[in-house]
C-alpha cells in the first residue's frame, strides 16, 4: 500500500519534470525567443541585445532550464518581459482569485452532480432522469462562452439582478467579489455538474446491474439499504478520478469563462500574457496550471487507493 | 445461463463500405435521439454547403442607415453593428469552423489511431516514456497550447489545421492504446502471433478492425470538441479574421450590444449549439450502434 | 398423478414450494413473446433435495431465481405462479419479499466472487443477514458469524471474517456465501450452479459440506447444475429441463441408470467417464432458441425416435412405466437409446506407434514474473519459476493428456511450446534435433506450420470482425501462398472435414453456435497440415453433448491424419477419452506420466490420487474421497516436493527439502514421489 502511494508520488514528479520540460523546451523550440516575440519588428540591435541580456538568453539552453527550475522551486519565477514587475507577485493575487471561483464552482456542483446523478440512476428512465440527463448533455455539449453569455443575457440584462461584468481589481479582497462572481460560478459548475452527473449515473446503473446487487435483493435487503451499503460505495469510487479530471478541465474552462466576464484570474493573465506575447509569464502560468493538474490526479489517485479495499489490501491468496 | 432477456444484435453483415455505413446510420436514426442529431448534423452541412448559393444579402454589405436594427420582414434576424445581415452572416459562420474541423478530426484520428495502436502493440520502456509524454502534454490546458501556437504561427487555415489535428490526435493516442491492449490480450491476435504473421499484417487483420469503432466515435467525439475550441478561439479574437463571417467572432462582437440588440448573439449562438449538440447526439448514437462503452470523459 | 416412490417426504410434510404451470419469457425486437420457461410444474417438499439439470439455454437458472420470486431485467411472467408454502411471490409486496428472502428462502449464487460486495468485509456482509433475518442479539451477531465460517469449514474463522472477498480464494468465496445463506437458516437454498468454475477438489469438498448441511438441517434444497456428477451426490430427485420446459423427472438414482427421456439418454451417453477408455457419444443438434419450438415435441429434431406425430403433437408430462415423468410420446422406447458407448470404439487406441517423439520438452522452465531492477540490486532470492523442469516427449500420432487443477502451469506450457511466452531454461526440440527459438518472431515457417494451436474458448480465438472464409484462409495463405478459386476449393475442403458446410463460409464467427465456432477454431488449426496440435482446454467452454462431438472429431482427424496431440484439460474423465498418455501436473511440476490406464489406476502419486478421488462420476452410489484439504497455493514452493503443503502421505522434512526422485513403475510409468513404489501400490491415503 505504502509502496504503491509512494510509486504513484514518484511517477507525479517525473510528470511535473516532463511538463516543465515541454514547457521550456517547446518554447525554445518555437523560431525566435521570448524577446523576438515581444519586440516583433523592432527585434533588432541594441533593443534586442538588452532584451536578452534581461532575460540571460545569452546563457546555454540547459542552463537557463536549471535556473528556472530551480528559483521556480523556491517561489522565484523571474520578472516580466518589461523587467519591471515579480511574476510571483502577480500570481499571488490572481491565483487566489482564481481558486476562489473554482473552489465555489466545485462545492455548488460536485455535490450537487452526484446527487443528481444517483437520483437519475435510481429513477432510470423516469422523468427526472430524462430531465436532468437532457440538461445535463445540453450543459456539456454547449460551449462555455455561450452558456456564460446567456446567463448573462439572462440574469443581467434581462432581470438585471447582479451585473454581467466584473469591474473589481484583482488585489481586492475576495468578499468583494460577491454578488458578480455568481455568474462565473453558476458557468463553471454548470459543465462540471453535467460531467460528474452523467458519469455518477451510468457508473451506478452498471453497479445496479452487478451479481452482488442481485445478491442483495436475493438475501432480502431493503431497497435503500441495498443502495446505500452495496451500490453507492462501489458506484461512487470510480468517480473520484472522474472528479480529479473535471476540476483539471476547470482550468482550462476557467481562461474563457474570466474573459467573458472580465474577471481578473489566472486565465484572464493567461490571454493578456499572450497577447502581450510575455513568455515568462505564460510559461509561469502553464507550470502552475500544470502542477495543479498533476497534483489533483494525484491526489484522486491516492483516494481511490486508501477508499478501495481491491487496492488498499493484498491479496493474501490467489483465487 | 440466461442470456436471452437481451437478445443478440444482428451482426453487421459483411458487404461494401457503402453499405455497412448505410446500415450504420439507419441504426442510428432508430432512436429519436439519434435521429435528431443525424438531421441537425445534416442539416447543417448542407446549409453550409450550399448557402453562398441562396442567402438574401452580402455577408460584407455595410449600411450605415440599418444599424442594429430589430428583426423584421428585410432582416429576419435584424442587422450587427455595421449593419450588416444578421440571418446571412450565421447562415455562412460556421463553414470556416466545419472546413478546418472537417479536415483536422480525420487527420487526428489517423494519426493518434496509428500511434496508439503501434505502442499498443509494442509495449515495454518506449511505451511507457512516451506515454508520460503524452500525459505531460494532456497536462495542459488545450487553449494554452493552442494559443502559444497561434500566437506565432498566425491565424490563417494552414495553422489551424495542423494544430488542432496535433493536439486533438494526442487524446485520441490514449483511447487507440487502451484499444488496442484490450483486443492484444484476446486469443485471436496470441493465435495470429502463433501463426507467425508479421506485425503489419495483424495490425491490419487482426487489431484495426477490432480497434476501428472505438476509434470512430472518439473522431465524432473530437469533432464537437474541435469545433468548441475552434469557436472559442475565434470568441475570444485569435480565429478568423473579419469581415469573415464566424459564429464566435460574431458572439464576441454582438455582446457588447446584448441589452438593446439581443438577437444579434442569439442567431449564432443557436447555430452553434445545434451543430454541436447534433454532432454529440450523432455520436452518442453512433456508440451505442456500434457496442463501443464510451466512458465518460473530461474535455481535456 | 405423482407416485409416492420418487416422492417420500410428501405426505410428511406437505409442498415447501410449488411452481404451478410457470411461464417467463421476454419481448423479442419485434413485440413477439418468446417464452425462456412454458408451463413449469414443480413441487419440492419439506427436507426434500431437488436436482435441476439442463444445458446452458435450457432456463434452468430462470428457473432458480423465478423460485425466489426473482426475474431478471427484461424478463416477465407470461402465466402460472409460485407459492411459497401458499402464498404467490410474485403477488407480493417488496417488503414481503424481503422477509421472506434470505429468511426463509436462501440463495447459494454461481460465482461467489462476484455475488459478494466487493467493498464490504466479509464480516460485515454476514452481520447484515443476521440483523436482517435472525432474532441473534447484536452482541451475539460477532460470534454467531465466527460459528458460521467455522460451520462451512473455513480455517481461521476470525480472520476471514476480516477480510475482504477478494483476498479470498474461489473456495473460500463460495464458503462464505453458503455462510451467508445459512445465517438466515433458511427453509429451502436455491443452489445456482455452486460448483462451476472450482477446482474438482475444491468441487467435492463443497457438495460434501452442503450434503452435511441439508442433512443436519433438514433443509430443502433446489440444485441447478448441469453437471449430473454434482446432481448424484446431492439431490434424492431430478428433474431435466431442455429448452425451457421440464423433459423428465424422476428420482435421482433411477434417471441416471436408466431414464426414460431419449434426450437425459443421449445427455448420459454424452458425458465422458473415468472408468470408461472409450469416447463418448456425441448428441447432434443444437437446442432450439427461445420462441424457436414449433408445435410439436422440442427435442424431436435432434431425436433417434421421433416420428411424424412427435414433429406436430407437443407431449404432455407422463407417467411411465418405470415411475418417472417423461414429456416423450416414445418414452416406452426410449430404452432402445445407449446411455452408453458400444464398448467396441475401445478398441482404437494402438495408434500409429512408432516411438518417434514427434516433440520434445527437455528440462524446461518458464518464468512469469522477471524479477524487477530493484530486487536484482539487492539480491533478493527470485521467486520459484511458474514452471520447472518439465521433461516430456510427445509420441508421433499419439495424445499425450496434460491435467492439473488450475494453476498448475499446464497452459503456460503450451504457449511457451507455441512461442508465446519465452523459456527460461531448457529446451523445446522437433525431430531431427531441430530446437526451437524462443519466440514465435525467430522460428522458420516450416516450424511455424508444424505446430497449431486451439484455445479453450472460440468467442476469444476468432477475430469476431472476420467471416469464416477469412479465418480459414489465413493459415492457407500464410503457409502454402494459395489464393483464388484453390482458396476457395482448399477452404470448402477444410470445413467439410469438420462437417461445416460451405455456406458457413460468409458467415460470422457471431452467427454460429459454440460448437460450431469451435469446429471453426480445428478448421484453421488443420487447414495449416499441422504435425502437431496443442489443444488448450478446448471443451471447457462447451454443453456436454457438443462437447462429445468436438472430442470424437478431434480423435478422427488424429487418427485420419497422424497427428499428434497435446491436450490440456483439468478435466480427467475428458483426458481419459482421448489420451494415449497422461502427465500430471502441480503447480507447474511434473508428478507423474505415463500411459493413461496405468496413470488413472495404483501406483499413484498422491496428487493424482487426490484428483481422481475427488471426480464426481454420474452415480449415486459413488462417492469421492476427499484425500487432501483443498487450500489453494498462489505460489509454488521454494524447494522439495511441490505439493508438500497439502499432501496426506507426507513424510516429513524430506518432502520439504529434496526435490523427490522419480520412480519407475514399468512400461514407462514414472511417479515423482519420496515415497517408494510399494507404499504407493498399497492405494489411497486415509481421507482428512
Amino acid at each position: 500500500m505504502l509502496r504503491m502511494i509512494v510509486r504513484r508520488l514518484l511517477l507525479g514528479a517525473v510528470s511535473i519534470g516532463m511538463v516543465s520540460l515541454i514547457i521550456f523546451g517547446g518554447v525554445e523550440l518555437l523560431p525566435g525567443d521570448a524577446c523576438t516575440a515581444y519586440l516583433e519588428r523592432e527585434a533588432q540591435g541594441k533593443l534586442l541585445e538588452n532584451c536578452r541580456a534581461q532575460l540571460g538568453l545569452d546563457r546555454p539552453a540547459w542552463e537557463r532550464y536549471w535556473g528556472w527550475m530551480s528559483n521556480a522551486a523556491r517561489g522565484d519565477f523571474g520578472t516580466t518581459i518589461t523587467g519591471r514587475e515579480r511574476i510571483g507577485k502577480l500570481v499571488g493575487d490572481r491565483l487566489l482569485n482564481t481558486l476562489l471561483l473554482t473552489g465555489c464552482a466545485m462545492l455548488a456542483g460536485i455535490p450537487l452532480a452526484l446527487l443528481l446523478g444517483v437520483v437519475c440512476a435510481l429513477w432510470r428512465d423516469r422523468a427526472v432522469d430524462l430531465l436532468f440527463s437532457s440538461l445535463a448533455i445540453f450543459a456539456m455539449t454547449i460551449p462555455e462562452f455561450i452558456s456564460a453569455t446567456l446567463l448573462i443575457l439572462v440574469f443581467s440584462v434581462w432581470l438585471g439582478w447582479i451585473p454581467g461584468i466584473i469591474l473589481t481589481p484583482a488585489d481586492a479582497p475576495l468578499i468583494e467579489f460577491f454578488p458578480e462572481i455568481l455568474l462565473p460560478i453558476a458557468a463553471l459548475a454548470m459543465v462540471m455538474t453535467a460531467h460528474i452527473l452523467r458519469t455518477v449515473r451510468s457508473s451506478v446503473i452498471e453497479t445496479l446491474a452487478s451479481d452482488y446487487a442481485q445478491m442483495a435483493i436475493l438475501k432480502g435487503v431493503p431497497y435503500w439499504r441495498m443502495v446505500f451499503r452495496h451500490i453507492l460505495p462501489n458506484a461512487l469510487l470510480p468517480t473520484i478520478n472522474v472528479v480529479a479530471l473535471t476540476i483539471a478541465w476547470l482550468l482550462g474552462g476557467v481562461v474563457v469563462i474570466e474573459t467573458v466576464f472580465n474577471f481578473p484570474g489566472l486565465g484572464r493573465m493567461m490571454i493578456d500574457s499572450i497577447s502581450d506575447r510575455d513568455l515568462p509569464v505564460t510559461q509561469t502560468l502553464a507550470l502552475i496550471i500544470a502542477l495543479v493538474y498533476v497534483g489533483v490526479n494525484l491526489l484522486a489517485d491516492v483516494l481511490t487507493m486508501l477508499a478501495n479495499p481491491r487496492l488498499r489490501t493484498h491479496k493474501t491468496r490467489s483465487a | 445461463m440466461n442470456t436471452a432477456a437481451t437478445p443478440a444484435r444482428a451482426p453487421a453483415r459483411p458487404g461494401g463500405a457503402f453499405a455497412a455505413l448505410v446500415a450504420v446510420l439507419a441504426d442510428i436514426a432508430r432512436t429519436p435521439s439519434g435521429a435528431a442529431g443525424l438531421i441537425l448534423l445534416s442539416l447543417h452541412l448542407l446549409v453550409a454547403i450550399s448557402a453562398p448559393l441562396w442567402v438574401p444579402y452580402d455577408y460584407r454589405e455595410v449600411n450605415s442607415l440599418l444599424i442594429l436594427s430589430a428583426p423584421g420582414a428585410e432582416h429576419w434576424f435584424g442587422t450587427d453593428h455595421l449593419g450588416r445581415d444578421t440571418l446571412t452572416r450565421t447562415l455562412l459562420g460556421g463553414r470556416e469552423a466545419l472546413l478546418v474541423t472537417g479536415v483536422a478530426t480525420p487527420v487526428a484520428v489517423m494519426w493518434g489511431g496509428f500511434t496508439g495502436i503501434f505502442f499498443g502493440l509494442t509495449g515495454g520502456r518506449l511505451d511507457d516514456l512516451f506515454m508520460r509524454f503524452v500525459d505531460a502534454l494532456l497536462s495542459l490546458p488545450w487553449i494554452l497550447k493552442m494559443l502559444v501556437l497561434i500566437v506565432t504561427f498566425g491565424t490563417g487555415l494552414e495553422v489551424f489545421i495542423p494544430t488542432l489535428a496535433f493536439f486533438y490526435g494526442i487524446p485520441i493516442i490514449r483511447v487507440a492504446r487502451a484499444a488496442t491492449h484490450d483486443v492484444v490480450a484476446r486469443d485471436f491476435v496470441q493465435a495470429a502471433r502463433a501463426r507467425g504473421h508479421g506485425r503489419m499484417t495483424i495490425i491490419g487483420r487482426e487489431l484495426l478492425p477490432n480497434v476501428r469503432d472505438a476509434l470512430l466515435v472518439e473522431g465524432a467525439m473530437r469533432w464537437s470538441w474541435m469545433l468548441l475550441a475552434f469557436s472559442s478561439l475565434s470568441f475570444l479574437g485569435f480565429g478568423v479574421s473579419p469581415p469573415t463571417p464566424d459564429w464566435g467572432l460574431m458572439i464576441a462582437n454582438a455582446r457588447g450590444y446584448m441589452s438593446f440588440a439581443p438577437w444579434g448573439v442569439l442567431a449564432p449562438m443557436i447555430a452553434l449549439s445545434s451543430l454541436i449538440i447534433g454532432i454529440n447526439l450523432t455520436a452518442d448514437a453512433l456508440a451505442k450502434t456500434l457496442g463501443v462503452d464510451r466512458a465518460q470523459k473530461a474535455p481535456v | 398423478m405423482l407416485e409416492p416412490a420418487t416422492r417420500p417426504r410428501l405426505e410428511a410434510g406437505g409442498h415447501l414450494l410449488n411452481i404451478r404451470g410457470l411461464s417467463i419469457g421476454f419481448t423479442g425486437r419485434s413485440g413477439e413473446t418468446l417464452p425462456i420457461l412454458r408451463h413449469i410444474d414443480l413441487a419440492v417438499g419439506r427436507g426434500e433435495s431437488i436436482g435441476i439439470v439442463g444445458e446452458s439455454g435450457s432456463g434452468k437458472s430462470t428457473l432458480a431465481l423465478a423460485a425466489m420470486g426473482y426475474l431478471k431485467h427484461g424478463l416477465n411472467v407470461i402465466g402460472g405462479d409460485v407459492l411459497f408454502p401458499d402464498r404467490d411471490l410474485f403477488a407480493l409486496s417488496p417488503g414481503q419479499l424481503q422477509d421472506i428472502r434470505g429468511r426463509r428462502l436462501a440463495l447459494i449464487p454461481q460465482n461467489s466472487g462476484q455475488s459478494l460486495t466487493p467493498t464490504l468485509r466479509v464480516g460485515a456482509q454476514l452481520t447484515e443477514t443476521l440483523k436482517l433475518h435472525s432474532n441473534t442479539a447484536p452482541e451475539r451477531q460477532a460470534a454467531r458469524v465466527t460459528e458460521l465460517l467455522a460451520k462451512v469449514r473455513l480455517p481461521d474463522p476470525h480472520l476471514i471474517a476480516g477480510r475482504y472477498p477478494h483476498q479470498l480464494s474461489g473456495g473460500q468465496q463460495q464458503r462464505v456465501a453458503i455462510a451467508m445463506a445459512l445465517a438466515g437458516e433458511p427453509e429451502a437454498l436455491l443452489l445456482d450452479e455452486p460448483t462451476t468454475g472450482l477446482d474438482v477438489t475444491t468441487q467435492a469438498h463443497i457438495l460434501e459440506l452442503l450434503r452435511d448441511l441439508a442433512a443436519q438441517y433438514g433443509t430443502s434444497m433446489i440444485y441447478v447444475s448441469h453437471d449430473l456428477g454434482a446432481i448424484a451426490r446431492v439431490c434424492e430427485r431430478v428433474v431435466v429441463m431442455y429448452a425451457g420446459e421440464i423433459v423428465l423427472e424422476g428420482a435421482t438414482r433411477q434417471v441416471l441408470s436408466s431414464p426414460d427421456h431419449p434426450y437425459a439418454r443421449g445427455l448420459l451417453a454424452s458425458l465422458p467417464r473415468l472408468t470408461g477408455s472409450h469416447l463418448p457419444a456425441a448428441l447432434d443438434g443444437i437446442p432450439p432458441m427461445p420462441g424457436g419450438v414449433g408445435g410439436g415435441c422440442a427435442f424431436a429434431p435432434r431425436c433417434a425416435l421421433a416420428d411424424s406425430q412427435c414433429r406436430e403433437q407437443r407431449p404432455g408430462l407422463e407417467t411411465t412405466e418405470r415411475g418417472q415423468r417423461a414429456r416423450c410420446l416414445r418414452s416406452a422406447r426410449a430404452s432402445e437409446i445407449p446411455i452408453a458407448p458400444a464398448p467396441g470404439e475401445a478398441g482404437r487406441r494402438p495408434a500409429i506407434d512408432d516411438d518417434r517423439a514427434a516433440l520434445t520438452l527437455d528440462a524446461v522452465s518458464i518464468r512469469y514474473a522477471r524479477p524487477t531492477p530493484l530486487a536484482r540490486l539487492l539480491r533478493r532470492a527470485p521467486a520459484a519459476a511458474t514452471v520447472s523442469d518439465i521433461s516430456i516427449a510427445v509420441i508421433k500420432g499419439q495424445t499425450l493428456g496434460l491435467v492439473g487443477e488450475s494453476g498448475s502451469g499446464k497452459s503456460t506450457i503450451l504457449k511457451a511450446i507455441a512461442g508465446l511466452l519465452p523459456v527460461e531454461n531448457g529446451a523445446i526440440s522437433l525431430p531431427d534435433n531441430q530446437t526451437l527459438a524462443a519466440e514465435v518472431e525467430r522460428r522458420n515457417p516450416s516450424q511455424l506450420r508444424a505446430i497449431q494451436l486451439i484455445f479453450q474458448n472460440p468467442d476469444e480465438s476468432l477475430n469476431p470482425r472476420q467471416t469464416i472464409a477469412e479465418i480459414i484462409a489465413q493459415p492457407l495463405r500464410l503457409y502454402f501462398d494459395i489464393s483464388g478459386a484453390e482458396l476457395r476449393r482448399r477452404s470448402v475442403e477444410i470445413l467439410d472435414t469438420v462437417r461445416l458446410g460451405a455456406h458457413y463460409l460468409e458467415r460470422l464467427p457471431s452467427q454460429l453456435s459454440g460448437g460450431e465456432k469451435q469446429r471453426v477454431a480445428i478448421a484453421r488449426a488443420f487447414a495449416a497440415q499441422p504435425d502437431i496440435v496443442l489443444c488448450d482446454e478446448v471443451t471447457s467452454a462447451l454443453d456436454v453433448s457438443v462437447q462429445a462431438a468436438v472430442l470424437g472429431l478431434l480423435d478422427t482427424l488424429r487418427r485420419e491424419r497422424g497427428t499428434t496431440y497435446l491436450f490440456v484439460s483439468h478435466d480427467l474423465a475428458v483426458v481419459r477419452t482421448l489420451s494415449h498418455r497422461v502427465a500430471v501436473l502441480y503447480q507447474g511440476r511434473l508428478c507423474e506420466i505415463g500411459a493413461t490406464a496405468r496413470v488413472y489406476s495404483l501406483p499413484s502419486h498422491p496428487y493424482t490420487e487426490t484428483l481422481l478421488s475427488a471426480v464426481l462420476e454420474p452415480d449415486p452410489d459413488r462417492a469421492p474421497r476427499l484425500a487432501a484439504h483443498d487450500a489453494v497455493e498462489s505460489s509454488p514452493p521454494a524447494a522439495g516436493c511441490p505439493f508438500q503443503r497439502r499432501c496426506a502421505r507426507r513424510l516429513g522434512a524430506i518432502c520439504d527439502e529434496q526435490a523427490p526422485p522419480w520412480r519407475d513403475a514399468g512400461g514407462g510409468h514414472r511417479i515423482r514421489c519420496h515415497l517408494p513404489l510399494d507404499t504407493l501400490q498399497s492405494g489411497p491415503a486415509p481421507a482428512v
